[in-house]
């Protein structure tokens, strides 16, 4: 078991895209950590590079107390389960369990003693003799996280562990992976374009965007306090309200409307250009007047289960809150939303949409 | 029911074309199958007739000829022969052809796409008529002129491209993740060889294989040019002999050792087929 620590590691492909640029970052010992990110942000590629698939053109990689920068992959005490799961289909799953140890050199019988071992420990004891093609995706999934655990390695590296499986097994998976990894307590990266699978599992996340990480912090952290807009806008079942709106007299005008600048932001200037960020959960909807509340018409209702996706248009903006069922306003009404104190980000309007904090 | 047989008597005679054009087709097929039955059918038959013509005809039944050609002293030093040449160039065009399909599948060098199919188009030359004067020059100077070694590098050499051509598309059809994944667990370059990329790809090459030995097993210029020496010819250039004092071909030996011929290659074929099954998985990518 060990930390990883990766510093100002770029990995340049020869036609010149940077696939990871200048990160750094740093994972702590039995940590659960997600790097998310949509396609083609690096995601893969930092994970790869973190494996010894790729290597690293600028920066350094510490496992542990080592530097592996430059360590083959075979050497770096890492097992990686792929998207595809990569089980070698002419073999049994005993064969396929066992790999990394043959390759170690262990016995024939100590190999498949302790493959049927860690194998009972994913249940799948009554399956040894199968072949991969006769396992279902599931199975398949958890003969791969054998191969890996059976190597007993320091760091885990998943990619994408749970895109192939049907959207019901994935929640059962999520949880099944979340307590494996906290039972065997080893370091672990994965990797998913899924915010909702990164919240969830992961005991911290790195959010990436162009081979940069953009923020990284525990879920609840990136959840409730976005570092910029990519963030804001990435993170959520329900995309976050950012606004654009302009620092007036003291007050933000919205073009149509004005609400108070939040507390929180006290580094705004008369004149300022800035987004006004708040989730669609954190917006309460009312059909009568309310204090600072802004004044709309209902456009859209959507229904999400237990609640009630609605978009409202106040002048020139477009507002979104999720409400109860029970409180679903018709199409055409008039509503009253209200952001929840606390609940307000401001972004800057240029650069990289940065927060505006104290 | 008007609007029914309208219709249909109008079509009369377009039925009546229909159904002499199906006639006039279904004779053109049973010419074709007959031309391409009867020497099979005479493969089958005249060995076992006691007055073997260049005829096919059913006039009674003898083992005599068989008890003929395994008194002649050529049948089995010739079929021994040719199963020499034809599982040596096997086994050396599989082997080759493996190591060559798995570097060119997994290396990128310019213009290697170019070279494999310059190579198909060459190797046609190599084991054709064309290049037959300049291959025994070079033999001879090698000093492999009436040694089955001479042919089977030749007669390699000529199968290399397409088997390497074959074998690539099974190669190209296995995922990296494969191989990445033994990467991480520690596995050598060899050892991603041996363990999974061979193993995965062995269908492919028992239909290189299989193939590789058909063709070598059928070939009759190569050795008949390259070896002199009849102990050391195989059985496709010993057939050739079977000739009585007159000039006139030995019906009787001929068709017998036709039969005896090509039995291996028919149960290899068979056995390759139940084991494996033939498959290409990609087909030639254009």
């Amino acid at each position: 078991m060990a930390s990883v620590t990766l510093t100002e590691l770029a990995k340049q492909y020869p036609n010149g895209v940077r696939g990871v640029d200048g990160v750094d970052l740093e994972i702590g010992d039995g940590e659960f950590f997600a790097l998310l990110g949509p396609s083609g942000c690096g995601k893969t590629t930092l994970l790869r590079t973190l494996a010894g698939l790729e290597t690293a053109t600028e920066g350094r990689i510490d496992i542990g107390d080592r530097d592996v920068t430059t360590v083959p992959p075979g050497e770096r005490d890492v097992a990686m389960v792929f998207q595809d799961y990569a089980l070698f289909p002419h073999m049994t799953v005993s064969d396929n369990v066992a790999y990394p140890l043959r390759i170690q050199k262990v016995g024939k019988d100590e190999r498949s003693r302790r493959a049927l071992e860690t194998a009972r420990g994913l249940s799948l004891g009554a399956l040894m003799e199968r072949r991969p093609a006769q396992l279902s995706g599931g199975q398949q999934q958890r003969v791969a996280l054998a191969r890996a655990i059976a190597c007993h390695p320091q760091v885990f590296l998943f990619d994408e562990p749970l895109s192939n499986l049907d959207a019901r097994l994935r929640l059962e998976a999520r949880t099944f992976l979340k307590q494996l990894q906290r039972s065997l307590g080893v370091t672990t990266v994965f990797v998913t374009h899924d915010q909702a699978e990164a919240l969830a599992m992961a005991d911290r996340m790195a959010v990436m965007d162009s081979g940069r990480i953009r923020q990284v912090g525990t879920p609840r952290e990136v959840f409730q306090r976005p570092a910029n807009t990519f963030v804001a806008n990435f993170i959520g079942a329900t995309p976050m309200n950012l606004l654009d709106a302009q620092v007036v007299r003291g007050q933000l005008d919205f073009g149509g409307f004005t609400l108070p600048v939040p507390e929180s932001a006290t580094g705004v200037a008369e004149g300022d250009k800035v987004v006004y960020g708040v989730r669609p959960e954190y917006m309460g909807c009312a059909a009568g007047p309310v204090d600072g509340a802004v004044r709309g018409e209902v456009r859209a209702v959507e229904n999400l289960g237990v609640n009630v996706l609605v978009t409202v248009d106040a002048g020139e903006q477009s507002l979104r809150a999720v409400v109860p069922e029970a409180d679903e306003p018709d199409l055409g009404d008039t509503a009253y939303l209200s952001p929840a104190p606390g609940r307000v980000l401001l972004y800057r309007a240029d650069g990289d949409g940065e927060l505006i904090s104290a | 029911m008007t609007t029914v047989q309208a219709p249909s008597t109008r079509s009369a005679g377009a039925v009546l074309g229909l159904v002499a054009g199906r006639t006039a087709a279904y004779a053109g097929v049973c010419v074709l199958v007959v031309f391409f039955a009867l020497p099979l059918l005479w493969l089958v038959l005249t060995p076992f007739s006691p007055t073997p013509s260049y005829r096919a005809t059913l006039s009674g039944f003898t083992l005599d000829n068989f008890d003929n050609l395994l008194s002649n002293p050529q049948t089995w030093p010739s079929i021994r022969n040719s199963l020499y040449l034809a599982t040596g160039s096997s086994v050396l065009v599989i082997t080759l052809a493996a190591l060559a399909a798995y570097a060119l599948s997994r290396v990128r060098i310019p213009g290697r796409d170019q070279l494999l199919y310059a190579l198909l188009l060459l190797s046609s030359i190599v084991t054709g008529t064309a290049a037959m004067v300049p291959i025994f020059l070079m033999l001879f100077q090698l000093g492999l002129i009436d040694r089955q070694v001479g042919v089977v590098l030749v007669l390699s050499g000529g199968l290399l491209p397409a088997a390497v051509f074959m074998l690539k598309d099974f190669v190209d059809s296995i995922p990296r993740s494969y191989e990445e994944s033994a990467r991480v667990f520690g596995a050598s370059p060899s050892q991603i060889l041996r363990h999974i990329v061979l193993p995965v790809i062995r269908p492919g090459m028992a239909t290189v294989g299989v193939w590789a030995l058909v063709q070598v097993w059928g070939n009759f210029l190569v050795p008949y040019v390259l070896l002199s020496n009849p102990s050391k010819q195989p059985a496709a250039v010993v057939m050739y002999t079977f000739y009585d004092a007159g000039g006139q071909p030995n019906f009787a030996l001929i068709s017998t050792f036709a039969l005896v011929y090509s039995i291996p290659v028919v149960v290899l074929y068979l056995f390759v087929n139940r084991r494996y099954g033939f498959a290409f998985q990609g087909g030639i990518k254009g």
